[in-house]
């Protein structure tokens, strides 16, 4: 069909209009239309590249150098504990162990000795240590409900709880979920030279978890009382908002094996102090076979113990270091003129196109 | 209007055709075709349109619509044509998953990305649809001259035209449905069509209405006219058609030659008068119009691989985890007492771990979904679209003259611009414009005429580069090669001013020996007199006098005719008049120096057609002398010529071979006396013949003809110049130099076509041509046979040739092609046309140049174009990778079929070498681009499951994961798509090496592609075990706390952001405002959401809540681990191109470089060399052909040397 713009109806007329017309088809100029915009062309010359990796060297050693430090600053006392835990005869099966942490009645109390190798700046953090506890698994993480932590009147909201949503009478469980039920609850206490020290768990939580994810004003309700008793219990006078073991563990760990923090003793502990930790070794990780450590540890500016940040810089800011001088080396030995022609490639091979 | 051009017209062709309206008289009142059965059911009640306002006999409106959808029909006809795409279904069926538990993310974080990719992609739909609704809206409202009642035209809009209606066209307007035609400003109902629209050819069709109709050639003859068609059923056969017309209780045969097709075009004829068939959709062609075929480009076919190379690895890792999941569930799970495994669903059940398993890997292969971008056909639709708009919007592609931009009529072909490896184009309106300029004459064996066709203004400039290059040579000057360079465009525009002194169209000529009555002087000025008198009387043409001017304008059946009456009147003859039997000449200088009208009767008129390949007018003059007045083609005269009319057949044969050389048409002119009683025999003879009835009557007329155009006296010979469109002949060379091939398919003869190859410099001397062709046409066998023969020897001579210099040329005709594109001939044929520097096709019908194209496009694998501007090019453009079409003459057809319409040809080579290249290496770097960042992100998702015991949990929050497609990522890829420019547009075609990097895929080739999707797997890797290995168990804040789970994600999200947005600053090499603005913009709007979602409601945002400001920003290791981890990710693509340019540089990055260090301004004469050396090895183009001189003559200079310095050495 022909939709041709040259209409060739009513010679007079169009002959008039045409010239208007043709005028609005011409494309407008400017300069983004046309691909004309100034542009920036970096290219990558030799130059450029020697010292862009040159100055990555140059920031990255001392950074790797400094978090290294960093690291190598903190102290850290590591005591693993849930075998030791374990009267002696009851250590050999699975199902003895288990047996006896679902007792209730059974004594849990045990006593550890742990030496402190340097001195030890406070505050020095306390941590539990959990492993092979699939706190990520999707099941565990969606067991929850914010809404229900945060308003007390919203306590009948238990959506996405399930399986520990509402009591076999139907009363909403607050908190309600796995990961509240599944609450951590070996505690410990410290001494040293006979005397206790204070361990403070006030404020090991975020601030903004404490102020605006757990209402001052949601209270524990049918907590633990169904047939299944997961983890810890809390006390139904406290609000959530100050119940901070719970909001800890509530931030699920994003690996299996996971710290979180119990609390934190202000004062400075000296080279060779022997701490003596009488813990409640209440909590089950025998079933799936699961580590518990506890953790005594100080912080750098950068955070606990951890020289792989620091490594990993140097190896970068060595590799960066190296390229530079191998370019610089190759670039020494075979230099290019930039812009030279002769490496146009139809001055390469004149023949072959 | 109509009244002067009636008074004016009173003409009977038919009296004096003798070939083209032969009217059956006798059969006329015999009664009409039987039309019986299905088919034929059609009955039109003329002049009663309102009978045809109801059933049965309700016919479609003269409306067209050639849109997809209607308001109503949009949503669910685009949905569909959405959800057809195999990705856009697993992102529907992710969507709706999503709702049920199985899924990992929330409902909306899936449904709301792809209803902005859906509703994105559908909004382009529907504006393209609107494009196509307001053409049909320009076309509908067309204005057309229809009879009201009681005798009255009026206007009234093409779309309320119904059937039955009696229409009034008026010349130069197109027919607004199809028509029988009743009457025509001719006293026999003769017009002139043409139907350039409908089949592309450009000679007038002659269409002639029934006797019994001819009275109603006046408004007040309609008042009482009744009359009912009984015809076929609309079909789409152009050139059939089977009717019966019942008027004044008699029945008459119709036949096409009654019918005037909708969109064709009256000519010549100031109106005529029709009744009104097939309207609308009914039409023939509309019936015709075939839907285009969809194209996708060969990038985005590869493209499909790699998604379903994603698609397998996305299956295979969602297999991985399920199994995974299964044995974890299995085993493991029971013992996990915190999850309560004695309560749970299907979906955890470890006492069913394999309906787990399978419940898993649903939810595995949306999680997964990641690595399959969704909005990788967005982002490409929207850089499509804009890239589009670009070419839309270049200046440089907007002609000007005709005030036509170019136009990608569709998007998704863009990037195949750069990888066209063959063009195939067509000949007349696209290399030439259908314009003939007279140019030379030789009269008497003398010859006329001193302007030059641009082909001999061509190699004038040959000899003086030759001379200068010879010269710089034998001085010792190397690079001879610049020189002649230089010189050409230097002459250029001299060539340009020299045509714009020619003002008269059609008339180029130049010589004082004939202008303004000079001729009378010469020596045979009889000659001169005769040779002019056949140009201005043997014709079919109709003189119109030009109101503003006082001349004549000239409505001709061919360019040719009408250029040869221009010619005359230039020379003083002016034809002024014609009438029934006379045609009227105004000379203005004669022997007796007055100006004096002449007036001849035209006895006879034996026309034009191309098996007489001659036309012939027997007149008689005022001093009824009878002449018999002849011009054609010189092998048709010279075989006619009488013994004693041959005095000057010598000079002339050599000067019509000189002006074949020059690419120019030849005519050779000759007339004879004849005797008052030789000529009433002939005629009565002739009269017999032209009454006889039946099928012989056609043979025993040319007989008779014959009989008459015998024993001519030569009188001399006419050149034409088939005028090339603007800049052709430079174009080809630099395309040719891009290392495209080109071919030329034509309808013309095969002179024509060597003509314009020539013009072209896709032959030039010294150029080994193979011509195939064949003799006899009887056997079918004998002529394979022959064929196939004639192509293994030209192969074989082919492979035996040494010279590696030497270039052959491929001319093949379209009786011969039909043979060679059969299946046993065709393998070999390509073969052949492949080896050859160029090759052209001749005499090709529109199916054929379909054909030609199909072979090679599927014979050779490569991207072809095909170029043309008629609608006999439709089926090429059609049926080629990319059809481009010329917009610049009327003919809408080919520019309806095609993908991109440019007004001229040469418009081609920026079209190609700059928007293709750019174009290619934007969607190329941009797919790369998008399948290494979503590798790089999806495959973090994958790792993190090996640490959940796959239980399907992201670690990132279910936000983040929508705004990296949607937002974070897309609008930098998008400005690299767009935007990015490796070289400026000047340099793509200084240097039109540079585009085979396009057709040698080296931007998109598998090395290439796999090169960017281990980037992504290293990526992934190292961005995942770095921040695990950072953030494992310690406290990653001086206040104690450890990370958790959103603070891993969020610093993880953090380095990707990070990572795949320094990438893309890295790939490209032009940074616009908009291109710092969307990758810098991308990333501080991560942050910036980051603090904003931190903000919202805890109940909303989880984890996340205050994430930036608490948690994140206060621990130096954040920013720590997202410095190492942007650094780690880019080290080894920067290392890698650092390399890569310092040691093994591409074209592009050295001209950057001399960009870059302007040596280009420093150093002018290299520059200049190196453009000039840029460029593909080639064998046809103007710069080859001033190498083959300049080889020619160092030979002869080298020969001339050595014998010489023999003979001095003898001596």
């Amino acid at each position: 069909m022909s939709t041709t713009a040259a209409s060739t109806s009513g010679a007079a007329g169009s002959a008039d209009s045409s010239p208007p017309r043709r005028n609005s088809k011409r494309p407008k100029y400017s300069k983004f239309t046309q691909q004309e915009l100034p542009a920036c062309k970096p290219i990558l010359t030799p130059k450029w590249v020697i010292s862009a990796f040159t100055l990555i060297s140059v920031i990255f050693i001392p950074i790797g150098v400094a978090s290294l430090l960093a690291s190598r600053d903190v102290v850290e006392i590591v005591d693993r504990y849930e075998t030791d835990c374990i009267p002696e005869s009851l250590r050999g099966e699975k199902a003895t162990k288990l047996a006896h942490i679902q007792d209730p009645l059974s004594n849990k109390t045990c006593q550890r000795n742990l030496t402190v190798p340097k001195h030890m700046k406070q505050p020095i953090f306390v941590y539990y240590q959990l492993d092979n506890f699939y706190q990520n698994h999707r099941r565990y993480v969606k067991s929850r409900n914010d809404e229900q932590l945060r308003k007390g009147r919203e306590a009948n909201t238990t959506s996405g709880c399930d399986p520990e949503d509402t009591t076999s009478d139907g009363s909403p469980i607050v908190p309600c979920g796995l990961i509240a039920w599944s609450l951590f609850n070996d505690t410990y206490n410290f001494t040293r030279n006979e005397q206790s020290l204070n361990v403070n768990k006030k404020d090991i939580s975020w601030k903004s978890d404490r102020d605006r994810k757990f209402g001052d004003n949601v209270f524990p309700k049918n907590f633990q009382n169904g047939t299944l008793i997961g983890g810890g219990s809390l006390n139904p006078n406290i609000s959530l908002s100050k119940q901070e073991d719970l909001i800890v563990w509530m931030r699920t760990a994003a690996l299996p094996t996971f710290r979180k923090l119990y609390g934190k003793i202000e004062v400075d502990l000296e080279a060779n102090d022997v701490i003596t930790v009488v813990l409640q070794n209440n909590y089950n990780t025998y079933s799936f076979g699961g580590k518990k450590k506890l953790v005594l540890s100080t912080t750098s500016w950068l955070g606990g113990k951890n020289d792989f940040l620091g490594i990993a810089y140097l190896t970068v800011g060595s590799l960066c270091l190296f390229l530079a001088m191998a370019f610089f080396i190759v670039y020494l030995v075979k230099p290019r003129r930039l812009g030279d022609p002769s490496y146009l490639s139809w001055n390469r091979n004149p023949s072959g196109h | 209007m109509s009244r002067p051009g009636r008074i004016r017209g009173k003409l009977r062709w038919s009296n004096l055709y003798t070939f083209s309206c032969i009217r059956p008289h006798v059969l006329e009142s015999e009664g009409g075709h039987s039309l019986q059965g299905p088919g034929f059911s059609r009955v039109v009640y003329c002049n009663e349109p309102r009978l045809h306002r109801r059933a049965p006999l309700k016919y479609p409106s003269n409306y067209i619509s050639t849109t997809k959808y209607n308001c109503i029909t949009f949503l669910p006809k685009a949905i569909f044509e959405q959800f057809r795409r195999v990705a856009n279904m697993y992102f529907l069926l992710a969507a709706i998953l999503s709702l049920t538990p199985i899924a990992p993310f929330s409902a909306v974080s899936m449904i709301a990305p792809l209803a902005f990719v859906v509703g994105l992609s559908m909004a382009k739909e529907a504006l393209e649809d609107w494009r196509r609704f307001y053409q049909d809206i320009k076309v509908n409202t067309r204005k057309a001259n229809v009879h009201g009642g009681d005798g009255k035209f009026c206007h009234r809009a093409w779309q309320k035209i119904q059937v039955g209606d009696v229409v009034k066209v008026e010349k130069n307007q197109f027919f607004p449905a199809d028509l029988l035609l009743l009457s025509s400003s001719y006293d026999d109902g003769i017009c002139y069509v043409e139907t350039m629209n409908l089949d592309g050819e450009t000679n007038l069709k002659i269409k002639r209405s029934l006797e019994v109709t001819l009275p109603l050639d006046e408004g007040d003859a309609f008042k009482e006219f009744k009359g009912t068609i009984r015809c076929e059923d609309p079909n789409p056969s152009l050139y059939t058609f089977v009717g019966n017309f019942e008027y004044d209780r008699q029945i008459y045969a119709l036949d096409p030659t009654q019918i005037l097709l909708r969109d064709s075009k009256l000519r010549n004829t100031p109106y005529v008068y029709g009744v009104v068939i097939f309207t609308g959709h009914d039409s023939k062609v509309m019936q015709n119009s075939t839907k285009s075929p969809s194209k996708r480009s060969r990038i985005e076919r590869k493209m499909d691989y790699i998604i379903y190379i994603l698609f397998t690895i996305l299956v295979l890792i969602s297999l991985v985890s399920s199994i995974g999941f299964a044995v974890k569930t299995k085993f493991g799970m029971p013992n996990w007492w915190y999850l309560q495994p004695q309560n749970t669903t299907n979906l955890y059940d470890p006492t069913r771990p394999i309906l787990s398993g399978i419940f898993h890997l649903v939810t595995a292969l949306i999680l997964y979904g990641y690595l399959i971008p969704i909005s990788l056909y967005v982002s490409i639709e929207v850089v499509k679209v804009m890239q589009a708009m670009f070419i839309n919007q270049d200046i440089q592609l907007y002609d000007e003259e005709i005030g036509k931009p170019a136009r990608a009529r569709t998007s998704n072909l863009n990037e195949e611009l750069g990888q066209v490896d063959t063009i195939l184009s067509d000949k007349t309106g696209t290399l030439t414009c259908n314009q003939m300029d007279f140019l030379k004459c030789c009269i008497a064996g003398i010859s006329y005429g001193v302007g030059s066709s641009e082909v001999e203004i061509a190699a004038e400039k040959l000899m003086a580069m030759d001379r200068s290059s010879v010269d710089m040579w034998e001085n010792g000057g190397r690079d001879f090669r610049v020189s002649g360079i230089e010189l050409e465009y230097g002459i250029i525009p001299k060539v340009e001013k020299a045509q714009k002194q020619n003002m008269i169209k059609g008339f180029n000529f130049e010589d004082d020996r004939l202008m303004s009555g000079n001729w009378l002087k010469a020596p045979d000025a009889d000659a001169i007199l005769l040779f002019l008198r056949i140009l201005a009387v043997c014709h079919t043409a109709i003189p119109e006098l030009n109101e503003e001017t006082g001349s004549f304008n000239y409505e001709a059946e061919s360019p040719d005719e009408g250029a040869f009456l221009v010619a005359a009147r230039e020379f003083g003859f002016e034809f002024c008049k014609r009438t029934q039997s006379s045609v009227v000449i105004k000379e203005k200088f004669t022997f007796s120096g007055e100006p004096i009208e002449r007036e001849f009767k035209i006895l006879n008129l034996l026309e034009f057609n191309s098996k007489r390949k001659r036309m012939s007018v027997i007149v008689r003059d005022q001093d009824g002398q009878i002449l018999l007045l002849c011009k054609g083609a010189d092998s048709i005269i010279f075989e006619r010529l009488s013994k004693n009319g041959r005095a000057h057949e010598e000079e002339t044969i050599k000067h019509l071979n000189e002006y074949g050389e020059a690419g120019l048409r030849t005519l050779v002119l000759a007339y004879r006396k004849l005797e008052e009683s030789e000529y009433s025999d002939w005629n009565d003879e002739f009269n017999k013949a032209k009454n006889t009835v039946g099928a012989e009557r056609e043979g025993l007329l040319e007989r008779v003809a014959d009989l008459m155009e015998k024993d001519l006296v030569l009188v001399g010979a006419t050149a034409v110049e088939d005028k090339l469109q603007k800049g052709v002949p430079q174009c080809i060379d630099k395309l040719a130099q891009a290392g495209l091939k080109i071919w030329v398919l034509t309808g013309d003869k095969m002179e024509t076509a060597i003509n314009i190859g020539y013009a072209c410099s896709l032959l030039r001397q010294g150029m080994k041509q193979i011509l195939v062709s064949t003799t006899n046409e009887d056997d079918h066998k004998e002529m394979k046979d022959n064929i196939l023969m004639q192509i293994t020897n030209a192969s074989q001579r082919i492979k035996l040739e040494k010279d590696p210099h030497a270039a052959f040329a491929l001319i093949i005709d379209g009786k011969t092609l039909a043979y060679a594109l059969e299946d046993e001939l065709k393998v070999q044929f390509l073969e052949l046309a492949v080896d050859c520097a160029s090759v052209i096709c001749c005499r090709v019908s529109p199916m054929q140049k379909a054909l030609v194209t199909r072979l090679v496009k599927e014979g050779t694998g490569k991207t072809t174009l095909a170029i043309g501007d008629g609608a006999n090019d439709v089926g090429m453009i059609q049926e080629a990778d990319i059809g481009v079409g010329i917009s610049g003459v009327e003919g809408m057809q080919a520019v309806m079929a095609s993908d991109f319409s440019i007004a001229q040809f040469r418009f081609l080579e920026r079209l190609l070498v700059v928007h293709g290249h750019w174009c290619y290496k934007r969607i190329a770097q941009m797919i790369c681009y998008f399948f290494y960042k979503n590798i790089a992100f999806g495959l973090t998702l994958f790792y993190f499951e090996a640490y959940t015991s796959f239980s399907g949990q992201s670690i990132y929050d279910d936000w983040y994961m929508i705004l990296f497609n949607v937002i974070l990522t897309s609008l930098p890829v998008i400005s690299l798509g767009a935007l990015e420019q490796d070289v400026s547009s000047e340099v793509c075609l200084q240097f039109p090496a540079l585009y085979q990097q396009g057709p040698r895929n080296l931007f998109f080739d598998w090395s290439r592609i796999c090169g960017w999707m281990a980037n992504g797997l290293y990526t992934s890797l190292i961005i995942f075990f770095l921040n695990i290995s950072i953030f494992s168990d310690q406290a990653f804040h001086a206040g104690g706390q450890t990370a958790d789970m959103s603070s891993v994600g969020a610093t993880m999200f953090t380095c990707i952001v990070w990572a795949v947005n320094c990438q893309i600053a890295l790939t490209m090499s032009h940074f616009t405002w908009i291109q710092y603005l969307f990758v810098w913009g991308s990333v501080g709007t991560w942050y910036f959401f980051l603090l904003i979602y931190g903000m919202t409601s805890p109940t909303f945002s989880g984890d996340a809540h205050r994430i930036l400001t608490e948690a994140l920003a206060p621990a130096p290791i954040y920013w720590g681990a997202t410095l190492l981890a942007i650094v780690t990710c880019n080290l080894p693509y920067l290392a890698n191109v650092s390399f890569q340019r310092s040691f093994n540089p591409l074209d592009h990055h050295i001209i950057q470089e001399i960009k870059h260090y302007k040596k280009d301004i420093e150093d002018q004469h290299m520059w200049t060399r190196e453009s000039s050396k840029a460029r593909q090895k080639t064998k046809i183009g103007f710069t080859v052909r001033v190498e083959a001189k300049i080889r020619q003559l160092k030979g002869k200079m080298q020969k001339k040397y050595s014998t010489v310095s023999n003979h001095s050495g003898g001596s």
